[in-house]
């Protein structure tokens, strides 16, 4: 008996961004992953290798290795993963964070626009993570790289305010981060919307959770979101940042080296990224930020494979 | 499932008898359409009605036993496309492949290193299921030898992968009786592959070349009267894998019989990480069995995780036991975090505070798996339930100091707390990746 292919008629798309004056282009969807046969999916997910602007304090040696001669210099260390392959550099300013350097909002702006200039790839740049200084830094990094349209965040409900408005004044886009929470990452692209700014300026963070550390709630947040930005709701359509590194590297199947019943560290804690990155891909997610170089090569041969047409 | 009560009322007798036990046929087809009820309960249905009535009845995708004795496992019975709809709910069963190419002592030594993966995670075990044995030679004696000698040293049931019937008769005559799968009847041999699946009882895997083929073959087996079976769509390439698995369950769901029946993926890759990442991706995508090369712990290591994680019951959020957990080590002045036991929230502390290189005891008090806001909303994460934690535990006699610390979020509870425990209670962040800040700020001082 002939099988008749079942095909879901979607109404809908995922927002199409392009960022970094080389125009990535990211999202665009009109299916859910990889289901060429009923959509088009014009963009390939993209990759980001993270870069400190300050010397990392919890990245364990497998993961220092790949930046040991430039791991102090956010500059080279841009440069280094650019040459690595990532489709763009995501700079993490945590020297401005209290508990580090504690630095001012000048001087992070200039490392940001020192990365920036030296790099011929889209620049995504992530504040220290409190979200009172957030609010300070990433208003002046905003201003420093006007012109650049960088991805900024992480934006969240309560310092949203002034980073959406610096980020619409020079051009950029935002990355909205809120808890695993469908409604809650509606809002928030509601709120920073309302004040002004496109939906296809913002992309968003349901901030994720590693393989084996609650993988699967961003996991069903990313289908069901995807489900509505298929069938209509522009503000779930916006594209989906993961923060994979970040999350795969905290880890004890990443980070311990010395664990005989798990098999040898280097295969496994690349696989520990790679297999949190993959994953999110066919839940959803458009941008994905790494941190070890071999996990973006073999997640790029994923997605290589995944790519290719399965129309009948 | 898929009928209206009024659909099975209408191939009921009519009789109104109440011998069901129903006041009317009527009531007892709503009955049925509920689940609530056995189609055994009517004396009076015609043979032709009970036939029509148990094909539609059968549930989307047909369950399918593999294996006997306590390794024996299930596959298939799934209702859903997303987990979030209901839930997923037969694992993936993990097989890992030996050959017949092998020698002895390869084979014996491969198979030492499956049944050694077995990992422990939050108090429960997690294996892989399944050992495949491939007719690489081509030569039926030497497959039944390896395949006895596998089945001589694992208690995991068969996968035996081989498209001669003749091999696979030999094969059965050592292994049969613990019903392994029987890879797999084609367009070509199927008479004879379903002749032994069917004399044996065990789950025989149907192949196509394509999805029409697929389900043209598995008609011609159904029509042989065997429907124990799993079904392969002969893709090998990832994107086509996963639109065929999609496509395999659609189906099912819209009770296209021909599909409606559990599947079998192959990962098996020469790269071992592309495999591992390739097996991962069909255990999400719907593979009720997933094929691997690797007997490597840190390859398997990932697909079983992330099996454990996207078959958990998303209605059903996951609770860790409530003991004291204890992170790096600690000593009698570490700090005492107390939270829930939703394993989330025990995850994301746990890592936290491991991140922050900060030795401490953990303590979550048991809310029935809910999270922190949600047990205190409910009246579960309470001063009560914090004070009875801490006391049936002994944790504070652990310690030399009379501090815990409790999550952000629950601020208010601290005054009644600090009353009913007679600690100090510190007031931690409301997010754990706080958490380092806060040893910093106001534990380390």
């Amino acid at each position: 008996m002939a099988v008749t292919i079942a095909k879901e008629r979607w109404t809908s798309k995922v927002a199409e961004e392009a960022y970094g004056p080389q125009g990535l282009k990211v999202g665009g969807e009109t299916t859910l992953p990889f289901l060429h046969f009923e959509g088009e999916i014009p963009n390939r997910a993209v990759t980001a290798l993270e870069v400190f602007d300050t010397e990392p304090k919890d990245y364990p040696d497998i993961l220092k290795e790949p930046f040991a001669d430039v791991i102090n210099d956010p500059v080279a260390w841009a440069k280094k993963v650019v040459e690595y392959g990532a489709d763009m550099v995501a700079l993490r300013l945590m020297s401005a964070h209290p508990d580090w350097n504690n630095a001012s909002a000048q001087d992070v702006a200039k490392t940001a626009k020192a990365v920036a200039d030296a790099i011929d790839v889209p620049l995504i740049v992530i504040g220290c993570g409190v979200e009172e200084k957030d609010g300070e830094i990433l208003p002046v990094v905003a201003e420093a790289l006007e012109g650049k349209k960088a991805l900024i965040g992480c934006v969240t409900a309560n310092n949203y305010k002034s980073i959406t408005a610096a980020a619409n004044g020079y051009g950029h886009y935002v990355i909205a981060s809120s808890p695993l929470d469908i409604n809650l990452c509606k809002q928030l692209n509601i709120l920073i919307n309302e004040m002004g700014l496109p939906l296809d300026r913002i992309a968003f963070d349901p901030l994720v959770g590693a393989l084996g550390y609650g993988i699967e709630y961003a996991y069903s947040i990313m289908e069901r979101a995807r489900m509505g930005a298929l069938t209509g709701d522009k503000t779930l359509a916006t594209p989906i940042v993961a923060f994979i590194g970040q999350e795969a590297w905290k880890a004890k199947e990443a980070k311990d080296a010395d664990v005989p019943e798990w098999g040898p560290q280097a295969d496994r804690a690349i696989l520990w990224e790679a297999t949190t990155a993959t994953t999110f891909a066919i839940a959803g997610a458009n941008i994905f930020i790494m941190r070890h170089p071999e996990s973006v090569k073999r997640f790029n041969a994923f997605v290589d494979e995944a790519m290719k047409s399965n129309a009948y | 499932m898929g009928l209206t009560g009024l659909e099975i009322f209408k191939q009921l007798p009519k009789k109104n008898c109440k011998e069901c036990g129903q006041p009317t046929c009527l009531a007892f087809a709503m009955q049925l359409a509920a689940g609530k009820a056995s189609l055994d309960a009517c004396p009076y249905v015609s043979d032709a009605a009970r036939e029509a009535l148990d094909s539609a009845s059968a549930p989307p995708v047909a369950l399918v036993k593999i294996g006997a004795g306590e390794k024996a496992f299930e596959i298939g019975n799934e209702t859903v496309m997303f987990r979030h709809d209901k839930r997923f709910e037969h694992p993936t069963g993990i097989a890992i492949q030996v050959n017949d190419n092998m020698s002895a002592d390869e084979v014996k030594a491969k198979v030492d290193k499956i049944n050694k993966l077995v990992f422990d995670r939050v108090g429960q075990v997690h294996e892989v299921n399944m050992v495949a044995v491939a007719n690489d030679s081509g030569d039926a004696a030497k497959f039944a030898d390896t395949v006895k000698l596998v089945q001589d040293n694992t208690a995991y049931p068969l996968l035996l992968i081989s498209g001669d019937a003749a091999a696979m008769e030999k094969a059965l005559d050592v292994a049969g009786a613990n019903k392994p799968v029987v890879y797999a009847a084609d367009a070509g041999n199927y008479e004879a592959m379903t002749a032994l699946a069917k004399k044996y009882e065990a789950p025989l895997v149907v192949k196509g070349s394509d999805l029409n083929s697929l389900a043209e073959t598995v008609e011609k087996v159904v029509a042989l009267g065997y429907k124990n079976l799993i079904l392969d769509s002969g893709a090998r390439e990832l994107s086509k894998v996963i639109a065929d698995q999609t496509q395999i369950r659609r189906q099912a769901l819209k009770l296209f019989r021909p599909l409606g029946y559990p599947t079998i993926a192959f990962a098996n890759n020469d790269d071992p990480i592309m495999e591992s990442l390739y097996a991962s991706t069909y255990v999400a995508k719907y593979a009720g069995i997933v094929v691997v090369n690797s007997a490597e712990p840190e390859h398997i290591l990932p697909v079983i995780t992330l099996r454990l994680n996207i078959y958990t019951d998303p209605q059903k959020p996951i609770a860790v036991e409530s003991k004291v957990y204890e992170i790096l080590n600690p000593g009698p002045d570490s700090p005492v975090l107390v939270t829930t036991n939703f394993s989330l929230s025990y995850f994301c502390i746990a890592g936290d505070t491991e991140a922050a290189r900060v030795p401490a005891y953990i303590i979550p008090v048991d809310t029935d798996g809910i999270s922190v806001l949600t047990a205190w909303a409910a009246g579960k994460f309470s001063p009560e339930s914090i004070a009875d934690t801490l006391k049936k535990l002994g944790i504070m006699e652990k310690v030399n100091h009379n501090k815990i610390i409790i999550p952000g979020g629950v601020a208010v509870l601290s005054g009644q707390t600090a009353e009913l425990t007679g600690c100090q209670v510190l007031v931690g962040p409301r997010e754990s990746a706080g958490i380092n800040s806060f040893f910093k700020q106001q534990w380390n001082q």
